[in-house]
């Protein structure tokens, strides 16, 4: 058996093993590897792809979140600002109104001061006019006793009246 | 870039091969002659160390796988011979040729001249017979090697296919991910940047096959001891299988393409290719070329390992039959230089490896390319 001269039978059984070797390991193992690999790049490549785009998803979440937030401060701020308005408008007019009632209850008090005032003096007229008249009656009375003295007084009456 | 400094390096290995091959053939003969001289003095050691006939006893095929040999005890696995001679078949131990004539049944294991190591058959009068052949389909060192090693093969990549079920979707474990990046550099940076994305699937099985095969030839060529050892991928028988397969492949995925480039080589002058069709020719030619390189590339690389390995080995004893401290002495530094081949033959024998499968899925490349448009 030479070296570079190959022999006859070395030729049939490696013919026959590398055959059966292909179609061996052909069919049980490099078809399914292969297949493996290439389902698992598949795989491996769509997880990748879905978490990017889940993180994308977060983002946009994260970001309208935060553009919510940001929109419900500002309403919070618009509606606070109002009610301050409203609350400042409101205390104003009570001021305003509040004001107004107590000088109209004053002007009341006063003018109800006036008229019993105006009342009291009348009575106070009345009352003085009554005793003056019962002091006058009394005094008359006791003047008039004298038919000399009374002709006095009527001439005095006279003279007053005229007067007046 | 990568392939380039691969392929480079590849070359530097190819011609530093053949030179160191070239020289081992010539160093042969000096050393026996020197061993022949030195051994005749001692009578003790009965049998004369010849240096090349061991080496080439062992890169060469064999029909019994010999382990060690203690003193006088030869300690060797017999194998099958199975021989075709006129039509009849003939099965016995190859065992039953130790004997003083090396001869069994009317057949004779040729222990030297033109046949050495063939079998022959022989007349009843003890002489060769003229004219008819022997066909041997023995069951030989190499055979049993090449069975060895693809009932390895099987064994592991039907195993590790069976994880890649059990395992699916999942990170690869244990040999799956040693084995994982391998087929994957057959499948992308053979495969794929060869033939191409569309077509590449279809010969990935063959391509996947040779590689490994070689690629595990090789590593269980440098095993010293059995089932290791044995010169597989560097036997030229075997390549010349794998270089046919490649061949036949390449031919019969050829496409219209293919073959107009063949008969009819755009871009050349007219009158290469008529009245005389040289440029045909040379395309025939190189269709057989490229199968023939790659046969020849793979078993001397190969065989080239063996012999410097095997050279370093002998070297020992050629000095040891000298003096005893001579011997002793070189054998430090063959040992360091048979690490360093050993190392080097790692490398070669994955380098080999891709090579063969890269060529392979060129050739099929170039088979199955479709014509651009212009």
């Amino acid at each position: 058996m030479e070296l570079i001269t190959p022999g006859l039978g070395l030729l049939f059984w490696m013919t026959l093993v590398f055959l059966l070797l292909l179609f061996i390991l052909g069919k049980f193992a490099w078809k399914p590897i292969l297949h493996m690999l290439k389902e698992r790049e598949t795989s491996i490549h769509e997880a990748l792809n879905t978490a990017n785009k889940a993180r994308e998803e977060m983002k946009q979440l994260q970001f309208s979140n935060e553009q919510l937030l940001q929109e419900a401060k500002n309403e919070r701020d618009v509606l606070l600002n109002e009610a301050r308005k409203v609350r400042d408008k409101l205390l104003e007019e009570a001021r305003v109104k509040a004001g107004e009632e107590a000088s109209r209850i004053i002007e009341g008090a006063k003018a109800s001061i006036q008229n019993e005032k105006m009342a009291a003096m009348t009575d106070l007229k009345n009352q003085i006019a009554e005793s003056s008249l019962t002091l006058a009656k009394f005094i008359l009375q006791r003047e008039l006793s004298d038919p000399k003295k009374q002709e006095e007084y009527a001439q005095e009456l006279l003279k007053e009246i005229k007067f007046n | 870039m990568n392939r380039l400094i691969s392929i480079l390096f590849f070359l530097f290995l190819f011609t530093g091969s053949i030179q160191a091959f070239s020289q081992e053939q010539t160093a042969i003969p000096k050393a026996d002659s020197l061993t022949g001289n030195a051994v005749g003095t001692k009578s003790e050691g009965g049998k004369k160390f010849n240096a090349g006939d061991l080496i080439f006893e062992h890169v060469v095929d064999n029909h019994e796988w010999h382990i060690v040999e203690i003193g006088n005890v030869e300690i060797t696995i017999p194998l099958p011979v199975i021989l075709l001679y006129k039509g009849d078949i003939f099965c016995f131990s190859s065992h039953r040729f130790h004997n003083e004539t090396h001869s069994y049944e009317g057949f004779r294991l040729e222990q030297a001249g033109a046949n050495k190591g063939k079998i022959i058959a022989l007349e009843a009068s003890g002489n060769p017979v003229q004219g008819s052949k022997v066909y041997d389909f023995s069951i030989t060192k190499t055979v049993l090697a090449i069975f060895i090693s693809a009932a390895l093969l099987i064994w592991i990549f039907v195993s590790v296919a069976n994880r890649y079920k059990s395992n699916r979707n999942k990170a690869p474990k244990g040999l799956q991910s040693l084995l994982e990046p391998l087929i994957i550099f057959v499948r992308d940076d053979i495969a794929k940047s060869s033939i191409g994305e569309k077509k590449y699937e279809k010969f990935m099985p063959f391509l996947l096959t040779i590689f490994f095969f070689i690629f595990f030839n090789n590593l269980f060529g440098l095993i010293p001891f059995f089932p290791g050892g044995a010169n597989v991928t560097g036997n030229i028988a075997v390549t010349l299988v794998l270089a046919v397969f490649t061949f036949l492949i390449t031919t019969i995925s050829g496409n219209k393409h293919y073959w107009i480039d063949v008969i009819n080589t755009p871009g050349v002058p007219w009158w290469l290719k008529f009245p005389i069709p040289l440029m045909p020719i040379v395309e025939i030619i190189g269709l057989i070329t490229k199968p023939f390189v790659l046969m020849v590339r793979l078993f001397a690389n190969i065989t080239a390992g063996h012999i410097i390995a095997l050279g370093f080995v002998s070297l020992i004893f050629i000095f040891g039959a000298i003096s005893a401290a001579l011997g002793l002495g070189v054998s430090v530094v063959s040992v360091i230089f048979m690490v360093f081949m050993d190392l080097l033959e790692l490398l070669v024998g994955f380098i080999q490896a891709y090579v063969f499968t890269l060529l392979s899925a060129l050739y099929f490349g170039l088979a199955t390319v479709e014509p651009e448009h212009h």
